[in-house]
């Protein structure tokens, strides 16, 4: 019984959100709205049992990916009046096709229902053993069968984020920076020099 | 008990309501990065729900790696905004005919 409340409390605020996600008028109350959204998901991911997946979903999203677009909409100094001028213009086409897609997505479920599609079976090899937790079964198969993948899932993690600093950097021309080689490359004897003057003459260097 | 077929339609609206909103606001990319990070959340609701009813585990493997796969997409994709709007000063998408492509 709690759990069909808590499921129906999720699946509504997930939707209530994603829909203010895509219509507020500010892109931060947007943002917001997402990181709502993205809470009410992590619920529901726990009502079936994946916690590991939920709590990765409040930490990389939340923690990450929303700071991430908090922070470009209030450094951007765009002008968002402007760029809404369309909304009304799309409207009915968006809702059309919106319509239409989930009308054939909706179309799908009630297929498997009256039993016209099966579902595929598991193997078994990858269901989680009795008394293990989430996380331990995800983390042996993680670690083992899909070494692979994990690995190259942390090369596209480094490429985007060498992709992301190259984009962004820029030489500013304003500023004094430290030359390294040039530092580096500075000798001590063509940095100093030992002179011996006479008295009451100065030194030119 | 709530069954797989409650899932599937939550995470279809979700699904459609992230390409509504790329539709509805074509000029404001923001708002359509957003859109698509909708979209992939209704993904992971969808292979994480199908993972627990299978009792199979490989479909949350996968949402991690959706999730991996979001996180660069959305750095990469600010990156790109942040140094289109140095260039152009405005985030206006449907003008983007620099390359004339």
């Amino acid at each position: 019984m709690i759990q069909t409340i808590a499921f129906y409390l999720f699946a509504f605020l997930v939707i209530v959100s994603g829909v203010f996600t895509i219509a507020s008028r500010n892109p931060v109350h947007s943002v917001l709205w997402l990181i709502l959204a993205f809470f009410n998901g992590a619920g529901l991911m726990v009502l079936v049992g994946a916690e590991f997946i939920a709590m990765l979903l409040v930490i990389v999203y939340v923690g990450a990916v929303a700071v991430l677009f908090l922070f470009v909409v209030m450094m951007l100094d765009i002008d968002f009046a402007e760029l809404r001028a369309g909304f009304m213009k799309n409207f009915p086409l968006g809702i059309a096709i919106a319509l239409v897609l989930f009308a054939e997505l909706f179309l799908g479920v009630g297929a498997y229902q009256v039993g016209g599609l099966a579902l595929g079976t598991p193997d078994g090899t990858a269901a989680t053993a009795p008394g293990v937790s989430n996380i331990a079964a995800i983390g042996a198969l993680l670690y083992g069968r899909y070494l692979f993948l994990f690995e190259t899932a942390g090369i596209i993690l480094l490429v985007a984020m060498i992709g992301a600093i190259v984009l962004t950097h820029r030489e500013r021309k304003d500023t004094k920076p430290q030359n390294v080689a040039k530092q580096n490359a500075r000798r001590p004897q063509d940095a100093t020099v030992n002179m011996r003057p006479e008295v009451g003459k100065g030194v030119e260097l | 008990m709530i069954g797989i077929e409650h899932y599937v339609v939550v995470s279809s609206i979700l699904f459609v309501l992230g390409v509504l909103g790329i539709f509805l606001n074509r000029k404001n990319v923001i708002v359509i990065l957003m859109a698509i990070e909708l979209i992939l959340l209704a993904v992971n609701i969808n292979l994480v729900a199908f993972s627990a009813f299978l009792h199979d585990l490989t479909g949350q493997i996968f949402a991690m790696f959706v999730l991996t796969v979001a996180a660069g997409e959305a750095a990469i994709g600010l990156a790109i905004l942040v140094q289109y709007f140095r260039g152009r000063g405005t985030i206006a998408v449907d003008d983007v005919n620099r390359m004339k492509g």
